[in-house]
């Protein structure tokens, strides 16, 4: 039979029974593969349930670093019965199929084409324990050994990394290791390790880290100075909250007093949430809430407010699948129109896109700047897949020379030095007005904020001319915004083409690697990475400069390339579209794939589709 | 349209100890309708705060929408406004505060703004105890979209269209009580003597005080069959007692019989006498308040004056233990870590 030989390239997944401690174990595994020097890409792919469904757990590894899906399985490793048809089914041919064989696997799910490696994991713990909480445990960890013996990872990696998570509650550390090196010894002593797929120590990963963006983005709260946090609990944005809390119970406890440098609300509802951060913005605090699709449809009215009055709102939407509750816990991008245009009326909003952790960090902080400088709300687009997964980074770096950006906001003193006071007047030429807060003068800069229409002093009126003024300078303010939002990453393929993709966020990984593979296919792309909306001038001409250009997103409805045509008033022709949205994080085979199809002239583009529930294949 | 009141100043007017006349405390002159309870309230307001000699800088006036919501801009000029929208104004109210502990909260709303579609904020502000004078001028319709019944009005109460409404009314002095309210007041708009010392000792009370002011409609619902009408309230109001305000530091002068007043210090120092009519309720035991409450309801009339106040209350940012500089105050060298802590995060992460 054929067998997959590779050597620190390969996609292992692992099929398990949700709230069964199966996650640290699976990450251990994932970490010590990285603490060998391999880029990895882990990633969890689990139900709406807290306990007894199916969950995954795919890790990449690749020598080469490409760090998105690649799509397809090489090693299933499955301890879960309800699943397992489906988890030998995703196994490429010459693959390997690891189960828990205490009860032996059902014949008719035998495949000829596949490995099959038997760990009886179940008889080895009851054997071994008496609890069955330590029972269930323990199989987790067991199968990380036997893993170490059949890749031939590197032990000293892995009982090192059991010692470091296990800092401070040593009684638990000998008896993890004595569970991996159970599960190593059976494997060596039953097995021919390692298999055609192994790893070897590399030096790929560099001064990386592998962190969470959900956590980095907390992060970038705290490193932005945010001071009001206003949230209502969802999947999957709650991490940020729990990871700025979690800071800042270190950093911000005044030492004299004791007393907390930030104040968090758990909000009755998303549309009180972001009514909160609006009411912190206004009185001069920096604030955020995190949420995710369903929060962002509630806090609409609001976002149209803090547009119209110019009250700078900070937001982090980490979109999960819509529409509606959707898939709570699968990832999609599938709130870009719904936040570019969220409110009635002539509404826009400026939008940021991170694709890695260290973005989250950066453009989380860089949110609040963004905020004050603009007086309007800054949504930053994130995901399940980049906020809930351990993603591989660059380290975070702060500049401690960097001040923040208060934005235009008067003193006592410069408005005793003005003649008149006028909220919503242009006084630079660049329509961003200037605010004061309350309570800095006795008698000068007071104004009423309001979302009905006013004139430039924010008085009342109902005069059409007065009206138009006003939302033709937040036209203009527009403009200003496009030189201060993040350019684009432009990376040329070096060949002269035509041809070019455009993504954002979490599809980059993957579409560079497709680009890869489409160069050795002989077909040679230009590649953008696009970073905020509005788009910058930058953006037009990289897609003017092309005759066609891809646009891969992971929604059904194409809805960055709608923003794109109605944003540059483009013909549909242009622009083509390659989509993913089952739940799962795009995979470069399948966007090779879609993009072939349009290339190679196949006229209808068929609707891409994922062919199982947990994800796998293409 | 508004228009600017003109700044003539009478040289006898009476200032306070800031040297401010009411008119400092005044603004733009209302656009309601001639009569409507609204601008008594507002008037009371501009009395309350000239009187105790608030900063009007120190102050924010925020409010959800509608004609009661419209009136901060009517009072207080100098003061920073925030006309929110519908229903939402206690969650602005609450991010202000968090930002700034040091300013006066004024949440203005109405009985649609509070009873329905701002229900949920209201409930929730009540229990986060949220430093704040939250007055409702409540007048048993949505006056603003023409006169509809309000989630306040009595059940058969009938507005000028005519209908008596079909259901039970939320009682919003109950509600608060219940949630934990530790200032809890009703008024009447045309009753200034209760309602002025009132909202004085409503903004020196730390932790939420509520003040329900049912101030008429006099375009859509001051008609005979209405329980919100001038008539109807004046005919059925029954005052719990009346209290005087005797600001911090001032003389006492007045002396009253033990037994039906009682003295009462605020968190600031000033003090406020409470004279008594009746036994119940007793303004300090919130069963006693509760029991009142409903004893009225009961029986038709409508319990006015103080109805209840802890005076041990905390607010929310007692409870957060949020630091005393406020926290629009803070700046980088309190709030950023700086990078070499980022470099042991990143450690951590290897
Ligand atoms: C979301 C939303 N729905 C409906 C309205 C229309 N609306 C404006 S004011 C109002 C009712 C106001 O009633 P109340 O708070 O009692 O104020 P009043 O005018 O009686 O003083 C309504 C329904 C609105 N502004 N916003
Ligand atoms: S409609 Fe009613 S509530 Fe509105 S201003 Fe007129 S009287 Fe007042
Ligand atoms: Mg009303």
């Amino acid at each position: 039979m054929k067998r997959i030989e590779s050597v620190n390239d390969f996609v292992i997944k692992f099929a398990n029974v949700n709230g069964t401690g199966s996650a640290s174990a699976n990450s251990l595994f994932a970490k010590a593969l990285f603490r060998m020097g391999l880029p990895v890409c882990p990633k969890n792919i689990f139900p709406s349930n807290i306990q007894g469904l199916p969950t995954w757990y795919e890790v990449r590894v690749s020598e080469k670093g490409y760090l998105g899906r690649r799509g397809g399985v090489d090693i299933a490793l499955s301890v879960n019965p309800q699943s397992m048809a489906q988890d030998i089914q995703d196994v490429e041919p010459g693959g390997y199929f690891i189960f828990d064989n205490t009860k032996p696997l059902d014949l008719r799910l035998l495949r000829d084409d596949v490995n099959i490696i038997g760990l009886p994991l179940t008889r080895i713990c009851n054997e071994q324990y008496q609890d069955p909480r330590q029972r269930q445990l323990f199989k987790n960890v067991i199968y990380v050994g036997a893993l170490a013996a059949l890749l031939d990872m590197d032990f000293k990696v892995l009982t090192g990394l059991v010692a470091d998570q296990f800092k401070g509650k040593e009684k638990l550390v000998l008896p993890n290791i004595h569970a991996l090196e159970i599960g190593h010894q059976y494997a060596k002593e039953n097995f021919d390790c390692p298999l055609g797929i192994r790893v070897q120590a590399s030096n790929k990963v560099g001064d990386k880290i592998l962190l969470d963006g959900n956590t980095a983005l907390g992060l970038g709260a705290i490193y932005g100075g945010a001071t009001v946090v206003a949230w209502y609990p969802i999947t999957p944005s709650t991490s940020v909250v729990d990871a700025f809390e979690k800071y800042a119970k270190r950093v911000r406890i005044d030492p004299g007093t004791g007393r907390r440098n930030y104040a968090i609300v758990q909000a009755e509802d998303e549309l009180s949430a972001v009514g909160m951060v609006i009411g912190a913005s206004w009185n001069g605090a920096r604030s955020f809430t995190a949420t995710s699709g369903p929060g962002l449809s509630l806090m609409s009215e609001f976002l149209g407010l803090a547009y119209f009055a110019e009250i700078p709102t900070v937001l982090f939407d980490v979109q999960r699948a819509g529409p509606s509750t959707g898939m709570p816990t699968r990832t999609q991008q599938s709130d870009v129109l719904s936040a570019a245009y969220a409110s009635h009326g002539d509404t826009k909003h400026v939008l940021l896109f991170p694709s890695t952790p260290k973005e989250c960090f950066d453009f989380g902080a860089l949110a609040f700047d963004l905020a004050e400088r603009l007086q309007t709300p800054i949504i930053l687009m994130t995901d399940l897949d980049l906020g809930m997964n351990d993603n591989m980074s660059d380290p975070l770096v702060w500049d401690d020379e960097r001040e923040y950006d208060r934005g235009k906001v008067l003193t006592a003193e410069d408005l005793d030095n003005m003649e008149r006071f006028g909220r919503y007047q242009d006084v630079d030429g660049d329509a961003i007005p200037y605010r004061t807060y309350p309570g800095t003068h006795p008698h000068k800069g007071a104004f009423f904020t309001r979302g009905s229409s006013r004139d430039v002093f924010a008085t009342y009126t109902e005069k059409g001319e007065e009206y138009e003024d006003n939302m033709l300078r937040l036209m203009a303010k527009w403009e200003t915004i496009k030189e201060h939002v993040p350019g684009p990453e432009i990376i040329a393929c070096g060949v002269d083409t035509d041809d070019a993709v455009l993504y954002f966020g979490t599809s980059e990984e993957s579409s560079r690697e497709a680009v890869d593979y489409l160069a050795e296919d002989g077909i040679h792309f230009d590649a953008m990475r696009v970073k905020a909306f509005p788009f910058n001038k930058e953006v037009e001409d990289f897609i003017g400069r092309h005759q066609r250009v891809f646009v891969i997103e992971q929604n059904r409805d194409a809805q960055l390339r709608t923003l794109l045509m109605a944003e540059f008033e483009l013909g549909p022709d242009k622009l083509k579209s390659v989509l993913c949205f089952d739940g799962t994080p795009i995979s470069a085979r399948n966007i090779r794939k879609q993009i072939l199809q349009v290339v190679s002239g196949g006229n209808v583009m068929p609707l891409h589709r994922e062919h199982s529930a947990s994800g796998a294949g293409e | 349209m508004s228009y600017q009141i003109p700044k003539f100043r009478h040289p006898d007017l009476p200032v306070n100890e800031l040297g401010y006349t009411k008119a400092d405390y005044e603004g733009a002159i209302s656009t309601l309708c001639a009569g409507c309870g609204h601008d008594s309230i507002s008037g009371a307001i501009v009395k309350a705060c000239h009187e105790l000699s608030l900063e009007p800088h120190k102050i924010a006036k925020l409010s959800g929408i509608g004609c009661s919501s419209k009136s901060p801009a009517y009072f207080l000029r100098n003061s920073h406004g925030f006309n929110s929208v519908h229903g939402r104004m206690p969650s602005v109210v609450t991010g202000a505060a968090m930002a700034n502990r040091d300013l006066l909260y004024l949440g203005i709303s109405g009985d649609g703004d509070t009873a329905s579609i701002g229900m949920g904020q209201f409930a929730h502000v009540v229990r986060r105890a949220l430093n704040m004078v939250y007055i409702v001028m409540n007048n048993g319709c949505y006056g603003l979209t023409k006169g509809q019944d309000s989630a306040t009005s009595d059940r058969g109460s009938a507005s000028k269209k005519g209908d008596p409404n079909l259901f039970n009314s939320i009682d919003l002095c109950s509600m608060a009580l219940q949630l934990g309210a530790t200032f809890v007041a009703r008024s009447f708009s045309g009753d200034k003597e209760q309602l002025v010392p009132l909202i004085k000792a409503a903004m020196t009370h730390r932790g939420f005080a509520l003040i329900d002011v049912v101030s008429p409609c006099v375009t859509f619902n001051n008609n005979p069959g209405s329980t919100k009408s001038y008539k109807y309230v004046r005919e059925h109001a029954e005052a719990s007692g009346t209290i005087d305000f005797v600001p911090i530091m001032q003389e006492i002068t007045t002396s009253y019989h033990a037994g039906t007043t009682q003295e009462v210090t605020m968190h600031d120092g000033s003090v406020i006498h409470l004279h008594k009519v009746s036994e119940s309720p007793d303004p300090f035991d919130r069963r006693s308040a509760m029991v009142a409450l409903e004893d009225h309801r009961a029986d038709g009339s409508i319990l006015t004056g103080l109805i209840y106040m802890d005076k041990n209350s905390r607010d929310l940012h007692d409870m957060l233990e949020t630091s005393q500089r406020p926290l629009n105050e803070l700046e980088e060298v309190d709030l950023c870590p700086g990078n070499r802590m980022l470099e042991n995060i990143n450690a951590s992460l290897r």
